[in-house]
């Protein structure tokens, strides 16, 4: 019963962890599948994240904090779509370029905002995101195994992490089934047949720049005003690029993907449980080794494990009509 | 405009200064601009900003002397990264090679400090070139033969080397008679001489690793355009398919540009550690890592625009401190923005002003024959 117990704490941990991981990751799926690589992810998330935790400061509402964070987002993927799309810039060039300008923009605001040397205050109340418990959660406690599962690990989150769980069946249908994501689909894989059937490809990428902002939006506001309790710097901690990581691993396919971010959150949750822990025959691992614990995991999957990957084939070059 | 006006149709030549002075700047002042929109929004005067910028970064002999010390960071941050896009690689770790770099001089500053100066000093400056080639190795062999993204491998290997020297000054080279995780002191015959010992100037971090990033800056050059592994490089960079069908190994030319990037960003070690902090100690890395991404691509990879352009930030990291200091609504991370606002405008929109210019040149130059003939 221990075990089973400890089991069901890092399940719920992981659950926890992985939502602004699938949320980012989804979105990024919509960006790389329409042919944009997306290392901005980082810096969208960190917008989101202090632009949803001072308005849900400010106005004491996470779901307007929710809204801001999902604008500021949209503008930076504008911001990338414009650079990307418009002026054929490089990629890869425009995502660090976002990241590196929010991550000094955020904190500069924060600071100039708020006073209290780069954050936003502690939020409380309506202002956050706060767990629901299910119906019947109580009483299905009571029954062994199943009815445990479904009140300490299946209840008892917040509103994001249950629209993380949906979002992953929502975006595999409007990827695979929709017209939109068909066309997605396509120009990234072949952008002149898009063309040639009519279709502006420059349109059609802003678009799909545009689905990738409302998700990363999600994902930051989850990380200020669901998962913490506001804004720090710095707060996103490389997640962006390990969901993007967690992206590749899952070919770009958004259920491999979501499995692909459980696996690095769930490495998240054994880390926290594993400081300072004695183990058989190794001892105790040092803390700063366990810390990078899922870093060392993205480089060993990305190395070892993909296999064949299969990106788009036309991710990362401008579209230019004469070719 | 003879020529011009020699063949009618023939496109106009656009010159040199146009692509190489006049684009940067324009890029320079769009950064510049949107930063003082944002010091405008946090409640300050920009003008004044810009004012005290300047003086703090050259006003007195003082700052001049900061400056050129971070500028010197700069020109090794911003060698690496361009080594690596004449590969047609994004090194984005320079951060962590930097920081493997200290650890490399430090290791030799620490245990084999026994050796008379002229030896030591170069052992250690070998050791921070073999220890950020070893850590930028694993990154690009990744890259080469199992196709993994260098972009994001080499991000991750920042955090695991942020991970590594914390790690180390905790536990291993932690100076027992102290509380913080540094090493200890190293001694006197380790250290590198600094400007004001042999020049009348203020005490300032300016030391002799500046002549030495002058001089890499000198061997980046012929190596890169006068060496066949120069070319051979910038051949991969330019067209994988098109090396291979000329007998060039792409895998190879990545796996060394990449050492070498490693190697130059390890340099930051050395102005750092065994320069002016003359111990190791946590984060000394500062941002130069990433910074060089912007010095690399306004530098158009180039020594002397990399020169130039790691004087621009050596001046915003100097002067923005003091404008920390001054104006109370600006910090640091106000120069981040900059920074990421110049990559934005002379790296990713670096397409948006440039055919304007252009054509702007073309329509003046035209209308001047016209006026002459």
């Amino acid at each position: 019963m221990e075990t089973f117990h400890i089991i069901i704490l890092l399940m719920d941990a992981t659950f926890r962890v992985a939502t602004p991981l699938v949320l980012a990751a989804l979105a990024g799926m919509f960006s790389e599948r329409a042919g944009i690589v997306d290392i901005g992810l980082e810096g969208k998330m960190l917008g989101a994240a202090f632009a949803a935790a001072a308005v849900a400061s400010v106005s004491g509402s996470a779901w307007v904090g929710l809204g801001a964070g999902i604008m500021a987002s949209l503008a930076l993927s504008a911001l990338h779509a414009y650079a990307c799309v418009t002026h054929k810039g490089n990629q890869v060039v425009s995502g660090m370029a976002i990241n590196i300008v929010v991550a000094g923009l955020a904190p500069t605001l924060a600071y100039a905002w708020f006073q209290m040397g780069g954050q936003t205050p502690s939020l409380g109340g309506d202002a956050r995101f706060r767990s629901i418990d299910l119906p019947f959660s109580d009483a299905a406690r009571e029954i062994p195994v199943f009815g445990y599962i479904y009140a300490d690990l299946i209840s008892g989150h917040n509103i994001l992490v249950y629209l993380a769980a949906a979002a992953v069946p929502i975006c595999a249908w409007i990827l695979y089934k929709s017209r939109f994501g068909l066309r997605i689909r396509a120009v990234g894989e072949n952008p002149h047949a898009v063309d040639t059937a009519g279709i502006s490809v420059d349109l059609l990428r802003y678009k799909a720049l545009a689905v990738t902002g409302f998700l990363c939006g999600i994902s930051g506001a989850y990380l200020s005003t669901a998962h913490g309790a506001g804004f720090i710097r710095d707060m996103t901690a490389g997640k962006g690029y390990l969901a993007l990581a967690a992206l590749i691993f899952g070919k770009w396919r958004p259920v491999p993907t979501l499995f692909a971010c459980l696996l690095f959150a769930f490495t998240d949750a054994v880390q926290i449980r594993l400081q300072g822990v004695e183990l058989p025959i190794v001892g105790v691992i040092p803390v700063q080794f366990i810390q990078a614990l899922p870093y060392i995991l993205t480089v060993l999957l990305l190395a070892g494990f993909v296999g064949k990957a299969h990106p788009p084939k036309a991710i990362g070059t401008p579209y230019i009509k004469e070719r | 405009m003879a020529e011009g006006k020699a063949r009618f149709g023939t496109p106009l030549k656009i010159p040199g200064w146009v692509n190489y002075a006049l684009v940067p700047l324009v890029n320079l002042f769009a950064a510049l601009l949107i930063s003082g929109i944002v010091i405008l929004i946090v409640g300050d005067n920009p003008l004044k900003a810009l004012e005290v910028l300047l003086y703090g970064a050259f006003g007195y002999p003082e700052a001049i002397g900061y400056t050129l010390y971070y500028t010197t960071n700069f020109i090794f941050t911003g060698l690496a990264v361009a080594i690596a896009f004449h590969c047609g690689l994004f090194n984005i770790g320079a951060e962590g090679q930097a920081a493997l770099g200290g650890i490399g001089t430090a290791i030799v500053c620490l245990y084999l400090d026994w050796l008379p100066s002229w030896a030591i000093i170069p052992i250690a400056m070998i050791a921070a070139a073999l220890f950020g080639a070893a850590w930028a190795y694993i990154p690009a062999y990744l890259q080469a033969k199992r196709g993994s993204h260098i972009v994001i491998t080499t991000i991750m290997f920042n955090f695991i080397a942020a991970s590594v020297l914390t790690y180390l000054l905790v536990e291993v080279l932690i100076n027992p008679a102290g509380q913080s995780p540094e090493s200890r002191p190293f001694i006197e015959a380790t250290w590198l001489p600094f400007f004001h010992d042999f020049l009348s100037m203020p005490e300032t971090p300016l030391n002799i690793s500046f002549l030495y990033a002058l001089v890499l800056s000198g061997g980046f050059y012929f190596f890169v355009w006068h060496t066949r592994w120069g070319y051979e490089i910038r051949v991969v960079g330019q067209n994988e398919t098109a090396a291979r069908y000329a007998g060039i190994s792409p895998s190879r030319n990545i796996i060394l540009a990449m050492m070498i990037s490693g190697a130059l960003a390890g340099f930051v070690g050395i102005n750092e550690i065994q320069g002016v902090q003359q111990r190791l100690i946590i984060d000394f890395t500062n941002e130069y890592g990433f910074v060089g991404i912007a010095v690399a691509l306004m530098g158009r990879n180039h020594p002397v625009g990399i020169f130039l352009a790691a004087l621009l930030f050596g001046a915003l990291y100097q002067g923005g401190s003091e404008l920390a200091f001054e104006m109370k609504t600006i910090n640091k991370e106000m120069v981040i923005v900059i920074q990421g606002l110049i990559i934005l405008f002379s790296g990713a929109l670096e397409h948006m002003f440039r055919p304007r210019i252009e054509a702007a040149y073309r329509r003046v130059a035209t209308w001047r024959t016209v006026e002459a003939g």
